[in-house]
């Protein structure tokens, strides 16, 4: 039986106008979504072409989970964002173009062709880098929320994670922790339903993952990931809440990954009516009706997000196919920082 | 100048950066309201506040993990592992997260962990370890060891003043036992820097931590017999001074590199292959490995002396060299 709170969908305008979005803001948010499965479909292309070394993942179905949360951050709040994730980079504003160069291992990637994929984050931006290890991230992002505790800042952390890392040590200690000491920090999961081939009922063994929040003396509460009005809308409560001393909140965002975990994995495991179901609620063209009937989002005003989207994807991969490959002479550099590498917004 | 033990040594430093920097704070288990679990930071609660000395849960992956975001944020922390050897608990922080977020990604992580390490005392298989070669192995960790009590101050300020996360193993057997001039203002003592703990012409030990006082001792019986045995105290374990260490060897022409941590790819290996490869000329015996044997800590006393690294053993394989 569930025990998190289970957040009904969005329904009106003005109740979107409540939570703070105009209609500005909300083509806004269509757009991002619209870049954010941009981004991913060319680096598809570009991964097919050959020219990204490695793996590839994508977030595909979870472009409302991450865009709605990244919507609701505050500009002095920082994030952790993960592999699923793209809609945070692109909503906090990271240029595609970087992005792109980083998916080859290009040297204006935000790694410098360091680390591939999604590993990486603009930290002017409040965002800190992933790792493999998925939920490690947790307390890290418990540990900003303690900064903010200790100097007594209104800003707020949020730490990301997914189903399968629910089941890791770091998730448990990070959420005690945070719950002990009522730290500003709202827990998001992803919960994509798979976890590579293991499927939730192998993962954990109760309802929703948020249940678990009672037990760690703060809210839980799911909501439907594809919707990205109400992501939105849990997301600015718990952010607020927060914010304003109410301590953690843990939000699952409930998909289906619509891809494989990486681009070698069909996905064979998922039964197809799955995909068919969960294919009918796509978060893009789902918000796209609901603009269409709520704000009366002309076809002009969509072709114009269309095409500038592709316009800006587009400029973007040329951009990023002209950046050099990174000097392996370089390679040695930066194993330990140094004092100059302090002068970061967060260290000044 | 005051002496000091080696322990209160640390609380100076420790106190002295929090009372200059108030981005520092100190997070572990029971170091508030208890002090720490060997008094480091008694009364710190009661002058820096709750929230600059903070008793955490029972999770190591948590404290450190916690210090590394606070650290991305813009402060300071230190985190106090109540015995080196629960940092296992949190590895994936410190060789995931921690050291390869600044050559990846460009963001320092400027943390410092405390390590209560090294036996002697019967504590056992999970109170007595040494890890520190197991840290050192990870590209972006540093790790210090200091044996004196000057050391461990300025080592520890230089710790925390670092942008790179540094591990500092403070050796248990030397908190109450070992006492020291420590200078009452700030200072530093320089990371990856060794310290010449005795000079002699015939044999350098290289060593750190408390193994320094067994060499020194062993130094001394040798001295009986007319051997002059100079001791290296590293200080520093990664970076560390390899230019002392070649210095020495290459005025003495005989190594012997003694560690309290086991022997087979422990940190001594890396120094005897060092010196193999780059002052083989200037050899004239083999550089001669003593460490502890390759199990884990023992309990019981006798078994305990005979896994640590004893002066006699020390003397015995001084001797060996000395007649080769």
């Amino acid at each position: 039986m569930a025990v998190a709170r289970e957040a009904e969908p969005v329904g009106s305008l003005h109740e979107v106008r409540e939570a703070g979005l105009d209609r500005e803001d909300l083509l806004g948010v269509y757009r991002n979504m619209i870049i954010t499965r941009g981004v991913e479909e060319r680096g598809h292309i570009l991964y097919r072409q050959g020219k990204i070394p490695g793996s590839f993942y994508t977030g595909r179905g979870n472009e409302a989970a991450s865009v709605g949360v990244a919507t609701a951050m505050g500009p002095d709040d920082v994030g952790t964002p993960l592999h699923r994730d793209m809609g945070v980079h692109i909503t906090r504003g990271v240029q595609p173009w970087h992005i792109f160069a980083q998916y080859m291992g290009r040297q204006d990637g935000p790694t410098h062709g360091r680390d591939g994929n999604v590993h990486m984050a603009e930290s002017s931006l409040g965002l800190i880098a992933m790792v493999s290890h998925l939920p490690a991230m947790l307390p890290v992002g418990v540990g900003a929320a303690l900064a903010f505790r200790i100097r007594e800042e209104a800003r707020v952390a949020l730490a990301w994670f997914g189903e399968g890392a629910s089941a890791r040590g770091d998730t448990h200690e990070g959420m005690t922790f945070a719950g002990t000491r009522q730290l500003p920090v709202v827990f998001v999961c992803d919960n994509n339903q798979w976890a590579y081939s293991t499927p939730t009922p192998l993962e954990y063994a109760t309802e929703h993952v948020a249940d678990r929040a009672q037990a760690y003396g703060f809210e839980g509460v799911v909501v439907d990931g594809t919707d990205v009005l109400a992501v939105y809308r849990e997301a600015k409560r718990a952010i607020e809440k927060a914010r304003a001393g109410g301590g953690p909140t843990l939000l699952e965002c409930l998909t289906l990954r619509m891809e494989g975990h990486a681009v070698h994995d069909d996905a064979f495991y998922v039964p197809k009516v799955m995909f068919e179901k969960w294919a009918e609620s796509d978060p893009i063209e789902r918000f796209r009706t609901w603009l269409r009937s709520n704000v009366d989002m002309t076809e002009e005003e969509e072709d114009e997000i269309t095409t500038s989207a592709k316009k800006l994807l587009n400029d973007a991969l040329q951009r990023a196919e002209q950046s050099p490959m990174p000097d392996p002479a370089d390679l040695l550099h930066g194993v330990y920082a140094s004092a100059e590498d302090l002068d970061t917004p967060h260290h000044k | 100048m005051a002496e000091l033990t080696y322990l209160q040594a640390i609380s100076d430093a420790l106190r002295t950066e929090m009372r200059r920097d108030k981005r520092v704070f100190l997070i572990g288990e029971d170091v508030g309201v208890y002090g720490g679990a060997f008094k480091v930071s008694l009364g710190f609660q009661e002058e820096f506040g709750p929230w600059r000395v903070i008793d955490a849960p029972l999770a190591e992956t948590a404290i450190v993990g916690a210090c590394t975001g606070a650290s991305m944020m813009g402060l300071r922390p230190v985190a106090e592992m109540q015995f080196a050897d629960f940092v296992s608990c949190a590895w994936d922080q410190l060789v995931t997260v921690a050291a390869k977020q600044r050559w990846r990604v460009g963001t320092p992580v400027p943390i410092v962990v405390r390590l209560p390490s090294g036996g002697g005392f019967s504590g056992g298989p999970f109170h007595s370890q040494n890890p520190e070669s197991s840290f050192a192995h990870i590209p972006g960790l540093k790790c210090v060891c200091p044996a004196t009590p000057e050391d461990a101050k300025g080592l520890l300020i230089s710790a925390i003043e670092d942008p790179s996360p540094v591990l500092f193993f403070e050796h248990k057997h030397l908190y109450r036992r070992i006492k020291g001039e420590v200078p009452e203002e700030r200072y530093t003592v320089p990371i990856g820097k060794a310290r010449t703990h005795r000079l002699g012409k015939d044999i350098s030990v290289i060593t750190w931590g408390a193994m320094v006082y067994t060499a020194d001792e062993a130094a001394q019986q040798l001295e009986k017999d007319g051997v002059s045995v100079e001791v290296v105290d590293l200080r520093s374990v990664m970076p560390w001074d390899k230019a002392a260490v070649l210095d020495s060897v290459r005025k003495t022409s005989k190594a012997l590199v003694l560690h309290e941590d086991t022997r087979t790819g422990g940190f001594g290996a890396e120094i005897a292959a060092t010196i193999a490869e780059e002052a083989f000329e200037d050899l004239d015996a083999p550089v001669k490995r003593i460490a502890a044997p390759d199990t884990p800590v023992p309990f019981s006393p006798p078994l305990e002396k005979a896994f640590i690294p004893q002066v006699e053993d020390v003397v015995a394989g001084l001797r060996d060299l000395a007649g080769y």
